[in-house]
């Protein structure tokens, strides 16, 4: 396979007392769909919170395409290249959908437009503003969201409201998407759609997928490999199948 | 132009033609003294409340300092006309000077109070902004009276009264355009964003830090600005004038125009300048007493109206949006009003959140589904 795309070397860290997630081994190639499972509060979203810049690691270092990104700002991964969800779902529910979109567009080069620049109305002004309209539009019509596109994401069903996260993060160009249990909510049909969606974007896009999700039919059917996180310590790590049939793996989430 | 839409530019209109208007007639005579100065508070409560409109309603943020900006740019611009009257030959040139001098250095205080505003959050925010409101008045009030005039107020030089008010015009249209331009533009997407959802913002790579700093800036650069003409408009500065009573005055007008309303906000002040001092100028003597007690139920009726959910049929069947679709004749088809950025004050803020539920936007969600018409 080709080159790593994240490398995750010994993360770690504490709140006060307790070990919520302790020495993290990761490597994610390029191209390829990750899955993060685990019970709940094993500490899988608290992963995704120091990968994006939330929380600052305790110990250990991750890489993006070799670079060091621990404990950089949240902006900063961002405009690095790691784009994330939420698993509660976070958009700007005051705003359109295509807004909600285009604020995921809002640092892209191509769109850079000063504040002066809107500020005196310069020609380049209404040209990005074009541009970007047209970009959010292409991006939503991948998640299946374009003829909704004028109404408030408050207003959206819950599954496309998921959706609309992903392509808000998507708008920001990512290398490496993190989805935080994207088909929660959804009934089986829309779950399928997601698969369908998930692989489109990694195949246009070249855009490796690390996922955390309940639906063990949906890690399954997506991702070639995966880490079974349990209170924090990685309880088996590998190839997909394999890890889930785990008789530890198995253990952890039915009981003895 | 291709895109032009007359509605974007209908506020400017709006108060240009009011502008023209009074400064007609104030030349042939016709317009009392009394009226010009109510022209010139309005205008200044139009500055102060469009420009605290875009930390409150679009920023999100809640800011009880705003008589403090203003208190800063009425006594540094003030105390700059009076160093540069003589200096500056032209009149106008003098006033244009002590208002950018007023308003920068408000801005100045605007970033610095700024800053723990990226750490502080809703009450903790306000409460820092009513402290810092509430220093700068005690320092000026105990300034000597040789620098800022102490108890006794700062002179300011007198300019002519019917010059002045046109200055005021002019510059709630510079206001209005910066204002208006920044929030629709991807600036001003990026600081509803920040309203809306700051992690999200973040997550989204929004730089939450600069976005805060301009907004701060900018809302306290035009308070500045307003008070150095209301140091104008009233000859003496005094310190009294601008405690948090004031700050709060402001407030109420940006609450009740709408949150995340620039047109609301300049009608609400309008209306409650206008409220004010005819109170003040009808009931007088012994009547006195009722000024602030008629004010204050004129308000509580208005907060009552705008929001009791027994007379939603009633506002919702009886408003001026309404009346408009009669006259023009044209769809109220919700779509045409979100992706249209003059119209975000039809879009709820948070405030109003509960409301979404009912309001029009909600009521046909299949109308909103529209042939592409934007990007042929």
């Amino acid at each position: 396979m080709s080159n790593t795309v994240l490398k995750i070397e010994n993360l770690g860290i504490t709140f006060g007392g307790l070990k919520a997630v302790q020495h993290l081994n990761l490597e994610i190639k390029e191209k390829q769909l990750y899955g993060l499972v685990g019970p709940n509060g094993a500490g899988k979203t608290t992963v995704f919170n120091m990968l994006t810049g939330v929380y600052k690691p305790t110990e250990g270092k991750f890489f993006l395409n070799g670079e060091n990104l621990t404990g950089k700002g949240q902006e900063f991964i961002n405009h690095k290249g790691i784009a994330r969800t939420f698993q509660n779902i976070r958009l700007f529910n005051n705003m359109t959908v295509i807004r909600n979109v285009l604020v995921g567009l809002h640092y892209q080069p191509e769109f850079k437009c000063g504040f002066f620049t809107s500020m005196f109305r310069l020609p380049r002004h209404f040209k990005v503003e074009k541009a970007m309209r047209e970009r959010a539009k292409e991006i939503l019509r991948i998640v299946g969201l374009e003829e909704e596109r004028n109404i408030l994401s408050c207003n959206l069903p819950y599954g496309k409201q998921r959706k609309l996260e992903i392509a808000r993060a998507l708008a920001t160009n990512p290398k490496l998407l993190l989805l935080d249990e994207p088909a929660a909510g959804m009934n089986p049909q829309e779950t399928a759609e997601l698969m369908d969606i998930v692989r489109h974007i990694r195949d246009e896009y070249n855009i490796t997928i690390l996922l955390i999700e309940h639906d063990m039919k949906f890690v399954s059917g997506l991702c070639d490999e995966v880490t079974v996180l349990n209170f924090g310590t990685v309880l088996a790590q590998g190839n997909t199948k394999e890890a889930l049939n785990d008789p530890e793996v198995i253990k952890a989430y039915i009981g003895e | 132009m291709k895109n032009f839409k007359l509605s974007h530019y209908l506020n400017y209109i709006v108060i240009a033609i009011v502008g023209i208007v009074f400064t007609l007639l104030s030349f042939t005579g016709n317009v009392k003294s009394l009226y010009l100065l109510m022209l010139e508070n309005i205008l200044i409560a139009v500055l102060l409340s469009v420009s605290l409109s875009i930390v409150v309603g679009f920023l999100g943020e809640l800011s009880l300092g705003h008589a403090g900006f203003m208190c800063v740019g009425a006594y540094l611009g003030g105390k700059a006309s009076v160093l540069l009257e003589g200096v500056l030959g032209n009149t106008l040139i003098n006033v244009i000077v002590s208002m950018l001098i007023g308003g920068i250095i408000a801005a100045i205080f605007g970033a610095i109070i700024g800053l723990p505003a990226l750490r502080l959050r809703g009450d903790y925010l306000a409460i820092v902004t009513l402290a810092f409101g509430e220093i700068v008045r005690s320092i000026f009030m105990n300034s000597s009276k040789t620098s800022f005039g102490g108890s006794f107020g700062l002179s300011t030089p007198r300019y002519d009264k019917d010059y002045l008010f046109i200055v005021g015009f002019v510059v709630v249209l510079i206001c209005l355009a910066v204002v208006q331009n920044m929030m629709r533009s991807k600036h001003g997407r990026a600081i509803t964003a920040i309203r809306d959802s700051e992690i999200a913002a973040k997550a989204t790579g929004i730089n939450v830090t600069k976005y805060k700093l301009i907004v701060f800036t900018v809302s306290s650069f035009f308070a500045g600005v307003a008070g150095v003409l209301y140091s104008f408009t009233q000859y003496n500065v005094q310190s009294t004038n601008f405690s948090y009573n004031y700050s709060i005055e402001i407030l109420v007008m940006v609450v009740l125009g709408g949150m995340g309303s620039i047109n609301g906000s300049i009608i609400a002040a309008t209306l409650i300048t206008f409220l004010d001092v005819k109170l003040q100028t009808v009931l007088t003597g012994d009547l006195a007493v009722l000024q602030d007690f008629l004010y204050a139920i004129i308000l509580i009726v208005i907060v009552i109206y705008n929001n009791a959910p027994g007379l939603k049929n009633f506002r919702e069947g009886y408003n001026l949006n309404v009346l408009f679709d009669k006259i023009s004749s044209r769809k109220n088809n919700p779509a045409n009003i979100q992706d249209d950025e003059a119209s975000w004050h039809r879009v709820p803020s948070k405030i109003q959140i509960d409301e979404v539920l009912s309001t029009k936007i909600q009521r046909d969600p299949t109308a909103s589904i529209k042939p592409d018409k934007e990007g042929k």
